[in-house]
């Protein structure tokens, strides 16, 4: 494939894919990968599963990281470069609009109860996804986890202690606990 | 000099943001709310109503809209460029070491002791976002002040979440037409 017909291609499926998927990370990553190792063969499954956790373990949206992943892959750096303005463009544009509207209508009547009615969905929304990821750690069974999260649910709220102390000193822990995890891994296997 | 303002401050969001889109929630409140009042609590809601509704992740959507309200289009293009770039710095960065050791399970321990933090923090915005929702702007947390209305909306959202597993732009689109039934009735 030329060089310019590859780029293009990447350009236009992460911009399709970033237009019509609603729900975040979670439904777009299994998306992608339909695209781009079923229909397009360009990444076999192993290393898009290689991929999608190096998406995970870094900071920002998931279908950002992917494509960007994806774009990498592909075509370098360039290519990366064509993925993530593919996949920001859309939103981009869609905020970017609603915005102007938002500051047009928001004290209409009509609107401002539509607001106000959806503000009680969407704190039902998020309270159940705290519920459902706060589960998913308790059912692993593993102390120091929990403890963390107590710790840093504690220091949040009562504390007010800074997100980024907390996210630090729990990634430390973690570090912590990932470094002896490896070694024992390491020495179970030479015995 | 408010676009430099911008993309410092969505940089640090984008940067910290370990854990998908939620994970984004008590850094905007901390960045936006808290230390720039860029936005109010209710605003803060209302972005998170629209990212619900609109494809791309909360992160982006906050950085444009607020970018827009601040600082005109070119402000939403700034803080979604600052939102953006150290995704792009540590993903290529990860993928690097990853194409060349084929190992990133020290990296991927880290981000799972990361985990539990993150729940919890998202836990804390979620109450922000609750009691926004529940009390209004700013009028003090009083049993006066309780909107019955958002408490009955609420628990009607979440029955349809668990019970019948609605997606969110069913669950909203429901609360937000029974709102404007019920708000222009009483």
């Amino acid at each position: 494939m030329k060089k310019s017909a590859l780029y293009w291609k990447l350009f236009t499926s992460t911009l399709y894919l970033s237009s019509f998927t609603f729900g975040g990370g979670y439904v777009i990553v299994p998306l992608m990968e339909k695209k781009f190792v079923q229909e397009l063969n360009w990444i076999d499954e192993d290393e898009m599963l290689d991929l999608i956790s190096i998406s995970q373990s870094s900071p920002g949206s998931l279908a950002v990281n992917a494509s960007i992943l994806i774009g990498y892959r592909m075509a370098g750096f360039l290519g990366a470069m064509t993925t993530v303005l593919g996949t920001i463009l859309a939103p981009l544009t869609i905020i970017t609009l609603l915005s102007f509207v938002y500051n047009v209508v928001r004290d209409n009547p009509i609107v401002s109860n539509l607001l106000l009615g959806m503000q009680a969905g969407v704190a039902a929304i998020i309270v159940h996804v705290v519920y459902s990821m706060g589960m998913r750690i308790i059912r692993r069974k593993e102390v120091i986890p929990v403890l963390v999260m107590i710790a840093a649910l504690i220091a949040g709220i009562l504390f007010n202690v800074n997100i980024l102390y907390l996210l630090f000193f729990s990634g430390v822990i973690g570090g912590i606990a990932t470094f002896y995890q490896l070694r024992t891994e390491e020495k179970g296997g030479q015995s | 000099m408010i676009y430099l303002e911008l993309f410092i401050s969505f940089f640090q969001i984008g940067l910290f943001s370990f854990g998908g889109g939620y994970a984004a929630l008590p850094l905007i409140e901390q960045q936006i709310i808290d230390n720039r009042g860029w936005m109010t609590a209710q605003q803060f809601i209302d972005v998170l109503t629209i990212s619900e509704m609109t494809p791309g992740s909360i992160a982006i959507n906050a950085a444009t809209f607020v970018g827009n309200q601040v600082g005109g289009i070119f402000g939403g293009i700034v803080a979604t460029i600052g939102v953006t770039l150290p995704s792009i710095m540590i993903v290529l960065t990860l993928a690097y070491i990853y194409f060349k050791y084929r190992n990133i399970k020290m990296v991927q321990g880290v981000i799972m002791g990361l985990r539990p933090a993150v729940v919890a923090l998202i836990a804390s915005a979620g109450l922000t976002i609750l009691l926004a929702a529940f009390f209004g702007e700013s009028s003090g947390i009083q049993i006066s002040n309780l909107n019955w209305i958002s408490v009955a909306l609420f628990s009607l959202g979440l029955f349809l979440i668990t019970k019948y597993k609605l997606s969110p732009i069913q669950v909203m689109l429901t609360t937000g037409v029974l709102g404007v039934l019920i708000y222009s009735i009483v």
